[in-house]
């Protein structure tokens, strides 16, 4: 899995009222989540973003609230990945659950401004900064069974090809 | 080699002799929780799955609170598609209108979470029942579609942050004030991927509804779970309404923790946490002088008869400030009946305030008490992010019941002892 894309910068604990504020919780259609993505935290970021676009968020992105419509709303936008320096627990569970692509690397973020282009290989497990003569940075190895969970599509998949027994 | 109390109940769950933090395992649920906001995602889920039946119509909870009674036709419509399946597949434990409360508040009341459960919620605030000395995480609503299909669900062991409180709490101080102070000194991740163990001879001292107060509360610290060992407090609280059997926990003297906190809580005066992380907390004496224009005490942090009893014994024979807004919102059906036995509706009702029906409603910005750009509140909620209770240039100040309702007759920011 590789992905290209210019990057929106978040910082330290972007929560998921900021995400997809509660206010919106009585929808549940991913694309109108969408439509509400990240609002509390940029206004204007749904006219400004592009599908294929990449987050990246400093510590603790997706602290709050366990809604999964958070991740629903982000991958509906069309948002390719999110790289933070680390996340909080729930949403790096949903993410790998409902299948939105996260990456940690505590460096990314100190090294790109808004509007940077970059490549994430999760393959090789490597990020490279487009235009950046520095070496690529490398992204920890989930662990296998977070691994298998991309590989099936999710958990639910994942159940049901009866690989949890 | 000795295990944490959160250790033992996971290894009992998977049936084995022992388990380590950073091992993944597949464990048993005693209850997977949903509500009007996260079940409807998960019962599409379990449905797009194949999802017939559910593993245990009685381990199954369903409760309508945060958006119900239904505040528009969207949230209508979600509570109805949650209905309808609960009827569907005859759930023991569906909670709708009338009997439903504020879903942390209400399953430790009715007996339905008790201790030694390993209990997975599509709510974040489910680690709430640790109080109890359960296992109680909170999840998402794949994790939950998940739950409901096989009764199990993965998690990864985690480490314990151990912390212990000794001393005894000053005047009014509750088991709000320690865990905003304790937020405070560790930051809004600082027990990330982690359980947090409440211990010490101050924890011993405090009543049931302080202890679910705090573990409530772990996860806004990043903690997977928040832990009490349980003990006398725990049985008369379970022994009267435990629905199934319950079994008490210990850690080992010799389990390993990843840090030890050791909190002196007779230097914690009331806290308030400001504006918009619940770890700004400050001491009552720091505030200084904020406005404010709204008062909730309620939600599943502080909704429970003992809080209403500590904001009463404040306002009676007080009026709210002109201009307050002074919302009480009982947690529960059974509270709110209490609550109304006791007289305590009169004293809120003479000192200006409202009684809402139970419901998360203002604590996710979801209604009955919204607020307007520039507005302030003060909250025993439990988050005070940007946008939480209304507009995104509202403010809410996270507090225990005591400043609530001492800040309502001010007017601005104040703990009983400043009126």
């Amino acid at each position: 899995m590789k992905m290209r894309g210019r990057i929106w910068k978040f910082g330290d604990n972007i929560d998921t009222d900021a995400i997809i504020p509660a206010r919106y919780l009585n929808i549940w259609d991913p694309q109108g989540l969408a439509a509400h993505c990240m609002e509390d935290a940029d206004p204007e970021f749904m006219k400004k973003m592009r599908p294929g676009d990449i987050l990246v968020g400093g510590e603790n992105f997706g602290c709050g609230s366990s809604r999964e419509h958070a991740p629903i709303a982000i991958k509906a936008a069309g948002i390719a990945c999110v790289v933070a320096k680390s996340f909080a627990r729930i949403f790096y569970r949903n993410s790998f659950d409902m299948g939105l692509p996260i990456f940690e690397s505590p460096e990314l973020w100190g090294l790109v401004e808004n509007g940077a282009e970059i490549e994430v290989d999760a393959d090789a497990g490597l990020i490279r900064i487009v235009g950046a003569a520095a070496n690529p940075l490398k992204i920890p190895p989930f662990p296998p069974f977070m691994q298998e969970l991309i590989a099936d599509g999710g958990l639910m998949n994942h159940i049901a090809k009866g690989r949890t027994k | 080699m000795g295990m944490t109390i959160t250790e033992k109940i996971l290894s009992r769950h998977v049936d084995l002799d022992e388990v380590h933090p950073g091992m993944l395992i597949n464990a048993r649920v005693d209850i997977a929780l949903g509500n009007d906001i996260t079940a409807p995602i998960a019962i599409d889920a379990f449905r797009k799955a194949g999802g017939k039946k559910v593993f245990d119509r009685e381990k199954v909870v369903l409760v309508a609170d945060h958006f119900s009674p239904n505040k528009d036709i969207d949230s209508a419509e979600q509570c109805k598609l949650m209905r309808d399946f609960a009827h569907e597949q005859e759930l023991t434990h569906y909670y709708d209108v009338g009997e439903a409360g504020v879903e942390h508040a209400l399953l430790p009341e009715k007996g339905i979470v008790g201790p030694g459960d390993l209990v997975a919620g599509a709510d974040s605030h489910t680690c709430t029942y640790g109080g109890l000395g359960a296992f109680a995480t909170g999840v998402g609503s794949t994790d939950l579609a998940a739950a409901m299909m096989t009764g199990e669900l993965w998690f990864k062991v985690p480490e314990t942050m151990k912390f212990v409180y000794h001393g005894k709490r000053r005047p009014w101080v509750t088991g709000k004030d320690l865990i905003l102070h304790t937020i405070g000194r560790i930051g809004v991740d600082g027990a990330l991927y982690r359980a947090m163990e409440f211990t010490g001879e101050t924890v011993r001292s405090l009543t049931m509804a302080d202890r679910l107060t705090m573990a409530n509360m772990a996860v806004e610290a990043g903690g997977k779970n928040g832990i009490f060992i349980p003990d006398e407090v725990t049985e008369a609280y379970c022994r009267e309404r435990a629905e199934r059997k319950y079994e008490f926990f210990t850690s080992d003297p010799d389990a390993r923790y990843h840090s030890v906190i050791d909190i002196d809580v007779e230097k914690i005066e009331l806290q308030v946490s400001f504006p918009h992380l619940p770890s700004n907390a400050k001491g009552i004496s720091e505030v200084g002088s904020v406005r404010i224009d709204q008062s909730i005490i309620g939600s599943c942090t502080n909704g429970r008869i003992e809080d209403l009893r500590v904001a009463a014994s404040i306002l009676k024979g007080r009026h709210a400030a002109p201009g307050m807004r002074l919302i009480i919102i009982p947690a529960t059906p059974g509270v709110y009946r209490q609550a109304m036995h006791e007289g305590l509706f009169d004293i809120f009702l003479d000192a200006g305030g409202v009684i809402s029906l139970p419901t998360c409603g203002p604590c996710l910005g979801g209604y009955m008490g919204i607020l307007a750009k520039g507005e302030r509140s003060v909250a025993t909620t439990n988050r005070n992010f940007v946008g939480r209770m209304g507009h995104p240039g509202s403010e809410v100040y996270l507090a225990g019941p005591a400043v609530a309702a001492a800040t309502a007759v001010a007017g601005h920011l104040a703990g009983p002892e400043q009126l």
